[in-house]
């Protein structure tokens, strides 16, 4: 308002203006306002479902929505659980640990939530496991994180259907080690996930006798990345890893093509998303290569019909997340509907030691940690022939006999003794 | 540390730079020559990546959607100023303040429900996105260059629109003293719209710059907007050379320190915003007693 009409009012300080604009842009930082789903009454079985759907995993969350929404719907397909329809209750964590913790803590007190899935990031997985745990409810956690099955977190009620780093950085830093030149530099995204991404890789590339000429540390939610590159170039590395996800990928993977890094240095994304590579277009992750746990052009019948159907829902082929989000969600309820009722220990019987196959090949549940054994998949970009076509699945590191897991000494659990800690009586 | 590594870094920290000075300019403007605290920046910069996105989707020209980003957005800033900030003139500075930050939520929920959440590829036109080679081992891309110019060049526009035409004249005479300027037969009225319009376009403009280097979805805006008011405090808020020299500070000091401890690099705009307040109350360049 120009100054001189004020007038009537009352002038305004300096105080309050920034008091005022400060409110504003506190809340403006925090996101736009979001509709959930709220519960009904009664009678349906509720599975809890916390997703950081705003902020920089926004559009991978909406990928495990719309899985675990497709495992949900084909169950109640089937007559659902025990006979009762199931309802997914999807909560916005916005990425941050204690949101996803007064989320989780919400859907069991006041929507009533039986069984939870969800979560994108490993301190939000932490924490709504914390809340299953006290609350004893079974929680199918489905993205990357290590200490979810380590000792300290686990227990009877936790299951962990996505690779973790530790499984994905051995397959992929295996796979470049035996591919590429020695010299490994690390841009790592600044917590838990990029550390242990990065600490894996340095791992399983001592095999290969690597040389470790750099890590450069990121916050998470970086926009521009240029100045992170001259360190990088003039450190002269063979590979470049990028340890981070989500629109962290995509920007930094944008930006050192145009910065020329590819025509000096191999791109590696250990977790190579095909929702960040469609964000970012063709040329920019041109020759870049990473690890996944599926991609919709698998050739076996259990990835095409799971593709299919996605596909026919939502206009699109699923990423590796909604993957984790289907097939965990169909173990959980299958689960519960082997057992024949909604308990810790019963599901806990039906479910490790099994091998199954929900979308993207063998998998089996170790019984020692609740964690899934799987293959890793390693995956070039390349131009798309059709629409969504982006990567080519160039080679498959096989997960069998526990090969990528730690052993259970090392999560700190027993060998052949199935994971029992914190069961409520 | 290499010589030619600093070197580089100040190159990154310029181009880094030019971006806060594109997106702080627009907001500047406008908070300098109406005391409207436009909130929907961010929302119009984002408008105008997805204008641009979607003219080179149809037309496949970069040069197409340079034009046609600002135009729609300042367009925009036009309806948005007649209709719902002019209302408000007269009343306490936090009407359109509130008013702005309730429409950068529309915005933002409209784009969702419209184009969904996810990224839209958008890169340079090819003639921009060869990397050109410096110094043997580094590469700097000619997007960048482009850049850094192109922002010069509109500084220099605006300076010499404001400071040197008629038109000018009479905005900088609406700021001292809209009364007298109006006893001269002037409408003031349609100056301020017109004012709002061009830091409306300013914004559309930084959106579709900065779309080839940075992603392109809904929420793009809000980060960026806390940047921009950074920007702004620290420059002196509506000050036009404050901004551009507090742009490409910032620019620097962040790109220097993520060479000496990259954790810091976020948080350093703030810090220096701090001492910046402290030392300064009102910015480098702001004028005091303009908010009181």
């Amino acid at each position: 308002m120009p100054k001189h009409q004020k007038g009537k009012g009352k002038g305004v300080s300096r105080r309050s203006f920034f008091k005022t604009t400060g409110v504003a842009a506190g809340a403006a930082a925090l996101g736009g306002f979001h509709f959930t789903r709220t519960a009904q009454a009664s009678k349906p079985l509720k599975l809890g479902c916390p997703l950081p759907l705003t902020g920089p995993y926004g559009t991978e969350a909406l990928d495990q929505k719309a899985g675990a929404q497709l495992a949900v719907d084909q169950i109640n397909a089937k007559g659902g659980v025990l006979g009762r329809k199931v309802e997914l209750v999807v909560r916005d964590t916005k990425l941050k640990a204690d949101e996803a913790s007064r989320r989780a803590k919400e859907l069991i007190e006041s929507v009533g939530v039986e069984l939870m899935t969800g979560c994108l990031s490993a301190s939000n997985q932490l924490a709504v496991n914390e809340q299953c745990k006290l609350a004893g409810i079974p929680y199918m956690s489905i993205s990357q994180a290590n200490e979810i099955t380590e000792r300290g977190d686990a227990s009877v009620y936790t299951w962990h259907e996505a690779l973790n780093p530790h499984q994905t950085t051995q397959a992929v830093g295996g796979w470049v080690g035996k591919n590429f030149g020695k010299r490994w530099y690390f841009l790592t995204s600044d917590y838990a996930f990029g550390w242990q991404l990065t600490d894996g890789l340095r791992r399983a590339g001592k095999a290969y006798g690597i040389m470790d000429v750099g890590e450069t540390k990121h916050p998470l939610g970086t926009s521009d990345f240029s100045s992170y590159f001259p360190r990088i170039m003039a450190a002269k590395p063979d590979v470049l890893f990028l340890d981070n996800f989500g629109k962290d990928q995509l920007n930094s993977v944008k930006q050192a093509t145009s910065f020329g890094m590819k025509k000096k240095m191999q791109l590696i994304c250990p977790v190579l998303l095909a929702s960040a590579r469609l964000g970012a277009g063709t040329k920019a992750y041109e020759g870049v290569k990473g690890g996944t746990s599926f991609y919709w052009q698998q050739d076996i019948p259990t990835a095409q019909a799971f593709t299919k159907a996605f596909w026919d829902k939502n206009g699109r082929p699923p990423i590796d997340y909604a993957g984790y989000a289907y097939g965990g969600v169909l173990e959980l309820l299958g689960g519960v509907n082997r057992a024949g009722k909604l308990a810790a220990l019963p599901l806990a019987k039906a479910l490790e030691g099994r091998k199954y196959d929900n979308y993207k090949g063998p998998q089996w549940w170790r019984p020692c940690d609740h964690q899934s054994q799987q293959d890793v998949f390693i995956l070039e970009s390349k131009p798309p022939k059709k629409k969504y076509d982006v990567f080519k699945i160039i080679d498959t590191v096989s997960g069998a006999n526990e090969a990528l897991m730690r052993t259970c000494v090392e999560v700190g659990a027993v060998k052949g003794k199935p994971m029992r800690v914190g069961l409520k009586k | 540390m290499d010589l030619s590594v600093i070197v580089m870094q100040l190159f990154t920290g310029l181009s880094l730079g030019m971006l806060y000075v594109l997106l702080a300019l627009g907001l500047s403007i406008i908070f300098g020559l109406l005391t409207v605290v436009n909130f929907a920046h961010g929302a119009m910069y984002m408008w105008g990546a997805f204008i641009g996105v979607f003219t080179v989707t149809w037309t496949g020209s970069f040069w197409l959607a340079l034009i046609m980003a600002p135009l729609g957005v300042g367009m925009y800033g036009l309806i948005v100023e007649r209709w719902l900030i002019r209302p408000l003139y007269g009343r306490d500075i936090n009407y359109p303040l509130l008013l702005t930050f309730g429409l950068q939520l529309i915005m933002i929920e409209v784009t969702r429900i419209f184009f969904g959440t996810s990224d839209h590829p958008f890169n340079a036109p090819d003639i921009l996105s060869m990397p050109l080679e410096v110094m043997g081992i580094f590469y700097f891309p000619a997007y960048r260059v482009f850049l850094i110019i192109f922002t010069g060049v509109i500084c220099a526009v605006l300076w010499y629109f404001l400071e040197r035409t008629n038109l000018g004249l009479v905005i900088r005479a609406g700021t001292r003293d809209p009364l007298m300027v109006r006893a001269l037969g002037i409408d003031m009225n349609r100056i301020w719209w017109l004012v709002f319009g061009i830091g409306s376009a300013l914004a559309g403009l930084a959106g579709i710059l900065a779309a080839p280097i940075r992603s392109v979805y809904p929420e793009m805006g809000v980060a960026m907007l806390v940047e921009c008011f950074v920007v702004t405090v620290i420059g002196g808020m509506g000050s036009l050379p404050g901004a551009i020299v507090a742009g490409i500070l910032l620019g620097l000091v962040s790109s220097l320190t993520t060479l000496i401890y990259p954790q810091m690099a976020d948080i350093v705009i703030f810090l220096v915003m701090a001492v910046v307040l402290l030392v300064r109350p009102s910015g480098l360049f702001g004028k005091a007693g303009l908010l009181e």
